[in-house]
C-alpha cells in the first residue's frame, strides 16, 4: 500500500485515495474542429510510462481534492506531489 | 533433440530414474537474421512462433524472450480458460481458443493438463443476475455453452460453497461454462517452445529487445537487442504488459495501460475443490490445482505500474471473499503470492492487428485474461503475419476501432474490477 503526501493533509494510507489516471491531459478547446484520430488519441492514448509517470490522485475519504503525484513506476516510489495547475517539478537526475 | 513422448518412452524413462531426459528444445544463439521475429517468449509468442513454422511454412522464425520462456505473465496467472464473453465477436475470438485447447495436448504430443472442469461465475444481486442471463442467451445464439444454475444447483457442483443467507452477498445461483476449465501453465509454454523448436524456430532467451530499427520507408529492418542486432522484415510484438514499451521503439502509441495483477496460492491439500469458482461482484477467483494447492486471483492495483508485485490489501480483500463463500478454506495458510503485469485497452478486449509501421504487428491488451487465449491469439498473430491481413476473426480486434468507435466493450464479462 502507497503512503501518499496530500498536499493538504500530509501523508496518509493509499486507501483514503482513489486513482485519477494521467495528469497533464487537457480537453481540447476546439474538439469539433479535430480529425477522428486526435481525438481518439486524446481520449485514449496514455503515455502508460515505465519511469516517472504523473498521475492524479483524489483524497476521496480525507479533503476530496485532487492534487498530482509523480511516481516511478518501476519502484512505486513517490517523487513528489504538488497541487492542480503547478506545473510538474522537475526531477534532479538521479540513479534510480 | 527431443524425441516424441509415447507410453514406451515414459516407460523407459520411468526405468532409468528419470535421469535420462534430453533437453527439450536447443539453447539457440541469435543469427544475423530471421524471415519474422517474435518479441516475447510467453505462450503467446511461442504459440505464433509455432504457427508461423506448422501452418504457413515460416520456419526461419526467432523468439526473443527477455528473461526465460514462461517467466512472466503465462507462469503468473490463475489458468482458468472459458469463452463465455458477451459479443460475437468476443465469443467468436475466445472459443476458437477453447476448441484449440481441447486438442493442444495431441496436437504439441506434450500433455498440457487441460481440464475442462466447468467455470462457475457466482450471482450476488438481482442486476448480477440479469447480466449472467444475458450472457448466457448470447452465448446460446453464438453457440457457445453456458448455462443458469440456481443457489441449490451451484452448491450441487460445487460442494464446498456456501450458500447461506447470512452472508453479506448471498449466492443467487450462477453462470456454468462446462467445456471451461483451466490448464497447466508452464506445460503450455514448454509445450509450444519444444514443438516450435523441433520445427527449426530458434528460442532465444535472455535477449532483451532495445530498439526497432526502420528503413527509408518507415518499414521494419532490423530488432536490436542485448545479444546483437537482428535483421528482419517481420516483427511480431507479444509483450503483454511491456506492449507500450516496446511499441514505442517505433514509434507507435497504442491505448494501453498497464497495471499489476496480483494471484496467490495456499498450501498443497488433498482435492476437495472440483471446478473453477469466480465472483466478479466481491472479487473472487478459486480453483485447486492438481498439485492441491488453490489457486486464488485477485485483482489489479488502482495505479499503473510495472513492479510485478501488488499491493497486500488488494490480496487481503479476496482472502476475505474466500473465505465468506468457502469457510472451509479459513483456516488454509497462503504460501506465494506475486503480481504480473496485465496490458488493458480502453473496452477490455484485446489488439490483434498490423501497425502503422510496415512489418510491424501486434497482440495485446489481453488486460487480465490472456491465458485462456493463449491457442487463439498465437494462432491469430501468426495469420495475420503470415497474410499482412487479419484473419476474420481478429479482423474487429484493430486499432482502428478506436478511431472509429467499434469498441468491443467486455468489460462486465472480463471480470476482474479494473
Amino acid at each position: 500500500m502507497l503512503l501518499i503526501p496530500c498536499p493538504y493533509c500530509g501523508p496518509r494510507a493509499e486507501l483514503e485515495f482513489s486513482y485519477g489516471g494521467e495528469a497533464h491531459i487537457a480537453r481540447p478547446a476546439a474538439g469539433a474542429a479535430l480529425t477522428d484520430e486526435q481525438w481518439a488519441a486524446y481520449q485514449y492514448e496514455r503515455s502508460n510510462t515505465r519511469g516517472p509517470h504523473a498521475e492524479r490522485w483524489r483524497h476521496a475519504r480525507g479533503c476530496g481534492r485532487f492534487f498530482n503525484v509523480l511516481r516511478d513506476t518501476t519502484t512505486d516510489r513517490i517523487l513528489a506531489a504538488y497541487r492542480i495547475g503547478e506545473a510538474r517539478p522537475v526531477l534532479p537526475a538521479e540513479p534510480r | 533433440m527431443s524425441r516424441r513422448f509415447s507410453a514406451w518412452s515414459l516407460l523407459k524413462g520411468g526405468l532409468s530414474g528419470q535421469r535420462a531426459w534430453p533437453a527439450q528444445w536447443r539453447a539457440a544463439a541469435p543469427k544475423a537474421g530471421y524471415e519474422a521475429v517474435i518479441i516475447g517468449g510467453g505462450g503467446h509468442g511461442l504459440a505464433a512462433a509455432y504457427y508461423l513454422a506448422r501452418e504457413h511454412g515460416l520456419r526461419d522464425v526467432a523468439v526473443l524472450e527477455k528473461g526465460w520462456i514462461g517467466g512472466g505473465n503465462t507462469g503468473r496467472n490463475t489458468t482458468i480458460i472459458r469463452s463465455n464473453y458477451l459479443f460475437a465477436e468476443s465469443s467468436a475470438l475466445y472459443d476458437h481458443a477453447v476448441r484449440l485447447w481441447e486438442t493442444l495436448s495431441q496436437e504439441l504430443n506434450y500433455n498440457v493438463m487441460y481440464s475442462p472442469r466447468g467455470v462457475l461465475m457466482l450471482a450476488h444481486s438481482v442486476h448480477d443476475e440479469q447480466v449472467f442471463k444475458r450472457h448466457i442467451h448470447a452465448n446460446y445464439v453464438n453457440g457457445v455453452d453456458n448455462e443458469w444454475l440456481s443457489a441449490a444447483e451451484a452448491k450441487a457442483y460445487c460442494p464446498p460453497l456456501n450458500i447461506g443467507t447470512e452472508l453479506r452477498y448471498p449466492v443467487l445461483g450462477g453462470a456454468l461454462q462446462r467445456r471451461g476449465g483451466t490448464a497447466r501453465h508452464d506445460a503450455v509454454a514448454w509445450g509450444y517452445a519444444r514443438a516450435a523448436d523441433a520445427l527449426g524456430v530458434d528460442i532465444i532467451e535472455n535477449c532483451e529487445v532495445t530498439g526497432l530499427r526502420r528503413d527509408a520507408h518507415g518499414a521494419i529492418a532490423a530488432v536490436e537487442t542485448r545479444r546483437g542486432l537482428i535483421s528482419t522484415r517481420r516483427v511480431g510484438v507479444s509483450a503483454a504488459g511491456h506492449s507500450s514499451v516496446v511499441l514505442n521503439m517505433a514509434g507507435v502509441s497504442l491505448p494501453l495501460e498497464s497495471f499489476p495483477l496480483q494471484a496467490l496460492v495456499s498450501e498443497p491439500v488433498k482435492p476437495v475443490f472440483p471446478c473453477v469458482v469466480m465472483s466478479n461482484t466481491i472479487h473472487a477467483y478459486i480453483s485447486q490445482s492438481d498439485k492441491g494447492e488453490l489457486v486464488i486471483g485477485a485483482s489489479t492495483d488502482a495505479y499503473t505500474s510495472y513492479t510485478q508485485r501488488g499491493a497486500l490489501h488488494v490480496s487481503q480483500h479476496t482472502l476475505e471473499a474466500i473465505c465468506e463463500l468457502f469457510p472451509d478454506f479459513r483456516r488454509l495458510r497462503m504460501l506465494r503470492n506475486w503480481g504480473g503485469i496485465v496490458d488493458v485497452t480502453p473496452d477490455r478486449s484485446p489488439i490483434i492487428a498490423r501497425t502503422p509501421v510496415p512489418g510491424l504487428y501486434v497482440n495485446c491488451g489481453w488486460g487480465t485474461g490472456g491465458f485462456k487465449a493463449t491457442p487463439g491469439a498465437g494462432h491469430l498473430l501468426a495469420w495475420t503475419m503470415a497474410k499482412d491481413a487479419p484473419h476474420r476473426l481478429n479482423a474487429p480486434f484493430s486499432i482502428e476501432r478506436f478511431r472509429d468507435g467499434t469498441l468491443i466493450d467486455e468489460a462486465a464479462a472480463a471480470a476482474v474490477s479494473h
